[in-house]
């Protein structure tokens, strides 16, 4: 299936690059879910099914949801389009792309450098995953256990509503 | 029908991951910074799922379990530091936060 | 009683201790008690101690307790010890004796003082010093005793620091001995480096079989631990700084001229006698600048007005004796000069403090006179000093030492013509000013009227000084007149005897010589003082007169001299390199680590896109690296 993964990359790539253009939040959130299911095509052209899966539904449907629930609670909407159209001036954006673009030359320069080997096209099935995840790993899923667990802890408290409050080292400074 | 090489699934994420990169450092506004901080990691991830497929082996697909954890949980923690920034000052732009200067 | 010798030095150490760390919250009472008791129990035991001494001589001629072992470095072994032979009991009597003296008429004289511990403190580390000094068995612990003194001296000089002038008296007698004891640990080095040990009674064994007689190298010795000697006793030219240091208390003035410090220089030339015996020139030397010294100071004291400068200036003279004395062979007639000497000096100034006290703090002895009625004890024995500074033959203890110095001046090994000249003039005028001082301050009218007199305390040990300046001579009589010498043929022990050369005047031409020398400057200070004496009148009128008498009040210029060629070239240098050079560099470290703080500080900006741009320059230029290599 070739085809399918060249396609689907160039329809990554392509999307992507319309997220990091993108004025208005939510066109760039869209973008972004398509790049992120065309990635997931690439997946299951590589014969990694289960990723594909976790892609769709964790990433394009959590985590965007996620993002997208904070843009429409802070309502950001023409305003901040506007606002991004005054700062993406040519002068901002030119350096960084310069300087990715070089490093992009250098990463594929030697990404190319050894001789290029096939990929089998054999699918590794959620089956070997979930062998290998809850045999040799076991301990790395009980650690990604704890950080999501304080991901949450964080974001719950982080996230509270409070009276604009300063910390007691920038109290004196700022206001 | 020819196998995809190895080396374009990782160009692909080479570029993909360059495009994050200049999201990063040209966006002022913190959300899309998130995008792009997003984009990056998917593209390791991409990255991981084709040297697990190089090889045949899970190990790939496993470490690209754990990137799909960690962002959940940094994306929950820095939206929710987003929330709590335009709570306190009414705009998003990372030029703003500038107290941990010299 | 050997193993009791530590506790000599050890109990003025534990009260100094005491009462530098509890003094404050100690009665008055207290504090008089530990302070004088220390030292009160110390003249005790060496009492004891020398009277066993004196019975039953120690087979090695010396006592010794070796206390700890201090350190050891590349074979200089250094002993916490204490070794006691016959010429450091001589010093530690005189010191523990006339110490606790001081320190009995101190509970009274110091009794209005705010601060009575402090003033214990110091007394008790100054006599502990001392002691130590005297005590030592290696030259390191006597250097250390000799550094205490210093120390001591330099706090009791500046005790009352709160009136202007006292500390810089304190800094003058500081800095001016450290340019002694400096020259003397330079002559300690040496004396290692000749003969590998400091241990004083292999040094004076190994001294002998290393160098030859003249030789350069104890030449160098001798006369560096004679400057060392010269800046501690104040002789010429390095005596500067003793009449100045009138500024502490008239006990602490007592202290430092007669029991302590000014005679270190004395201890330190008679202990090292063989090195000084094997360099003829140092010898000499030795004896100059003892002759030199008691001369210009004797003119200085003719002509002080205060009281107590004029018993500093007498001082100097008096320790000048001892250094001709040491300086032309007379080892034990210098010694015998310093046990006298301490008596009726330490009764002087004690005297005269309370002359001070009573007089509401009044120096000047112009403004004294008429005290005889109103103080008889006071005036009764401040004559007897007076007599005995002044030598009046047979009954006091100065005649009987200084007359053996007169006698060997001339007649000893190393004398000659000029000193003993030298040394007839100064006794001269040592009985002129002795006779002034009497007349001026007690005959006459009364000028300041007496506050209260003092009280019994300090009293008492004026009775007993003035006995000793009485009684002390009679254990020594010139060997024509009476066949008593108990002193010398004690010290003999440690002390070569005194080589006389021959065909000169019987000895008793040179004693009646000096007995009628001082009873003519007895007499001339009496007509000159008594009354209103119309030469005196006459010469106040002189210009040529008065400008001499200028001169010597001065102190000959030595301050001037100083001044104009050491102290002002040095300020003037210091002005001009104000901006220390050296400093320079050491700023300027400090202004580039500051400025490249400044420019990398602008590296820290608060701005997340900034710290990002860096790290992916950071990435460019490893993987730039990588492909490069």
């Amino acid at each position: 299936m070739p085809i399918l993964f060249y396609i689907s990359s160039l329809v990554a790539i392509l999307a992507t690059i319309m997220v990091i253009t993108r004025y208005h939040p939510i066109h760039a959130l869209l973008y972004l879910i398509v790049s992120f299911m065309a990635i997931a095509v690439t997946f299951l052209s590589m014969g990694a099914p289960f990723a594909a899966a976790l892609e769709v539904i964790i990433y394009a449907g959590a985590i965007m949801v996620l993002f997208i629930f904070v843009v429409m609670m802070l309502n950001l909407g023409k305003q901040t389009a506007q606002q991004e159209k005054e700062w993406l001036q040519p002068r901002v954006w030119l350096w960084p792309s310069v300087l990715t673009l070089v490093l992009l030359a250098e990463m594929i320069v030697l990404l190319l450098r050894p001789s290029p080997t096939d990929m089998p096209a054999v699918a590794v099935d959620a089956r070997q995953i979930s062998l290998s995840l809850y045999g040799e790993y076991i301990i790395a899923v009980e650690l990604v256990g704890f950080l999501l667990m304080t991901g949450i802890v964080g974001a719950a408290h982080i996230g509270k509503q409070r009276k604009k409050s300063l910390h007691r080292f920038l109290q004196t400074t700022t206001t | 029908m020819a196998p995809i090489h190895a080396h374009t699934v990782l160009v692909v994420a080479a570029i993909l991951f360059v495009l994050g990169l200049a999201g990063v450092l040209t966006r002022k506004n913190i959300l899309f910074m998130l995008l792009s901080v997003e984009i990056m990691l998917n593209s390791a991830g991409l990255a991981f799922v084709a040297a697990g497929a190089r090889w045949q082996q899970p190990d790939g697909q496993i470490m690209y379990l754990f990137i799909l954890a960690m962002a959940a949980a940094e994306v929950s923690v820095a939206l929710a530091l987003v929330v709590q920034i335009h709570h306190q000052r009414k705009s998003l732009d990372i030029d703003q936060l500038k107290e941990l200067k010299d | 009683m050997q193993q009791y010798l530590y506790l000599i030095p050890a109990l003025p150490l534990a009260g100094f201790l005491v009462l530098s760390l509890a003094g404050r919250y100690l009665s008055r009472n207290f504090i008089a008690g530990i302070g004088a008791g220390s030292i009160c129990i110390s003249a005790l035991i060496t009492i004891l101690l020398s009277a066993r001494f004196l019975q039953s001589p120690p087979e090695t001629g010396a006592y010794t307790q070796v206390l700890w072992h201090w350190f050891s470095v590349e074979g200089l072994v250094s002993n916490i010890s204490l070794r006691v032979d016959s010429l450091s009991l001589v010093f530690i009597c005189i010191i523990t004796f006339i110490g606790a003296l001081i320190h009995i008429y101190s509970i009274a004289f110091m009794r209005e003082d705010r601060d009575y511990a402090r003033f214990f403190a110091s007394m008790n580390l100054f006599v502990c010093a001392m002691l130590m000094l005297v005590m030592a068995d290696n030259l390191v612990l006597l250097y250390l005793g000799w550094e205490g003194v210093g120390l001591c001296s330099y706090l009791l000089i500046g005790f009352w620091y709160e009136t202007p002038g006292n500390y810089r008296a304190a800094n003058k007698a500081f800095v001016i001995t450290r340019i002694g004891d400096t020259a003397m640990i330079i002559g300690l080095f040496l004396l290692f480096k000749e003969l590998g040990t400091l241990y004083i009674p292999d040094v004076l064994a190994r001294a002998t079989q290393h160098f030859s007689s003249g030789a350069d190298g104890v030449t160098l010795i001798a006369i560096l631990l004679l400057c060392g000697g010269m800046g501690k006793s104040a002789q010429l030219p390095l005596q500067t700084w003793l009449p100045d240091a009138m500024a502490g208390p008239s006990p602490v003035s007592a202290l430092i001229h007669a029991a302590t410090m000014v005679t270190a220089g004395v201890y330190l030339i008679a202990r090292m006698h063989t090195i000084f015996e094997l360099s003829p020139v140092a010898m000499q030397i030795t004896a100059i600048v003892g002759a030199v010294t008691l001369f210009v100071a004797g003119c200085s004291a003719m002509v002080q007005t205060d009281i107590k400068r004029i018993l500093a200036y007498s001082t100097i003279s008096q320790i000048g004796y001892m250094f001709l004395a040491l300086g032309v062979g007379a080892w034990s007639a210098g010694i015998f000069h310093f046990f006298t000497h301490a008596f009726f000096k330490a009764l002087l100034f004690l005297a005269a403090g309370a002359v001070i006290e009573t007089l509401h703090h009044e120096h000047n002895i112009f403004k004294m006179g008429g005290l005889r009625k109103t103080m008889p004890v006071i005036f009764w024995t401040f004559t007897i000093g007076a007599a005995a500074l002044a030598a009046l033959p047979l009954v006091t203890a100065g005649f009987f030492s200084k007359d053996q110095i007169l006698w060997y001046a001339w007649s000893a090994g190393g004398g000659h013509p000029v000193l003993w000249a030298l040394a007839l003039a100064g006794a001269f005028i040592t009985a002129l000013y002795s006779t002034r001082l009497i007349l001026v301050v007690f005959w006459g009218e009364m000028k300041t009227t007496p506050g209260h007199l003092p009280s019994r305390v300090m009293t008492v040990p004026l009775v007993i000084l003035a006995f000793f300046s009485v009684a002390a001579g009679w254990i020594e009589w010139p060997h024509n007149i009476l066949h008593v010498d108990l002193f010398s043929e004690e010290v003999q022990h440690v002390l070569p005897a005194t080589v006389l050369k021959e065909g000169l005047p019987a000895e008793i031409v040179f004693q009646l010589i000096a007995v009628v020398v001082s009873l003519i400057g007895i007499y001339s200070g009496y007509s000159l003082y008594y009354g209103q004496s119309p030469l005196l009148q006459q010469w106040k009128q002189s210009p040529t007169v008065m400008s001499v008498r200028d001169f010597f009040f001065s102190g000959w210029r030595f301050d001037q001299l100083y001044d104009a060629l050491i102290v002002r070239p040095f300020l003037f240098i210091t002005r001009i390199n104000k901006s220390d050079i050296s400093d320079k560099l050491y700023t300027a470290i400090a202004n580039v680590s500051m400025l490249l703080n400044r420019q990398f500080s602008v590296t820290q900006n608060g701005s997340l896109r900034w710290y990002v741009t860096g790290v992916l320059i950071g990435i460019l230029f490893i993987i730039t690296l990588q492909l490069l290599l």
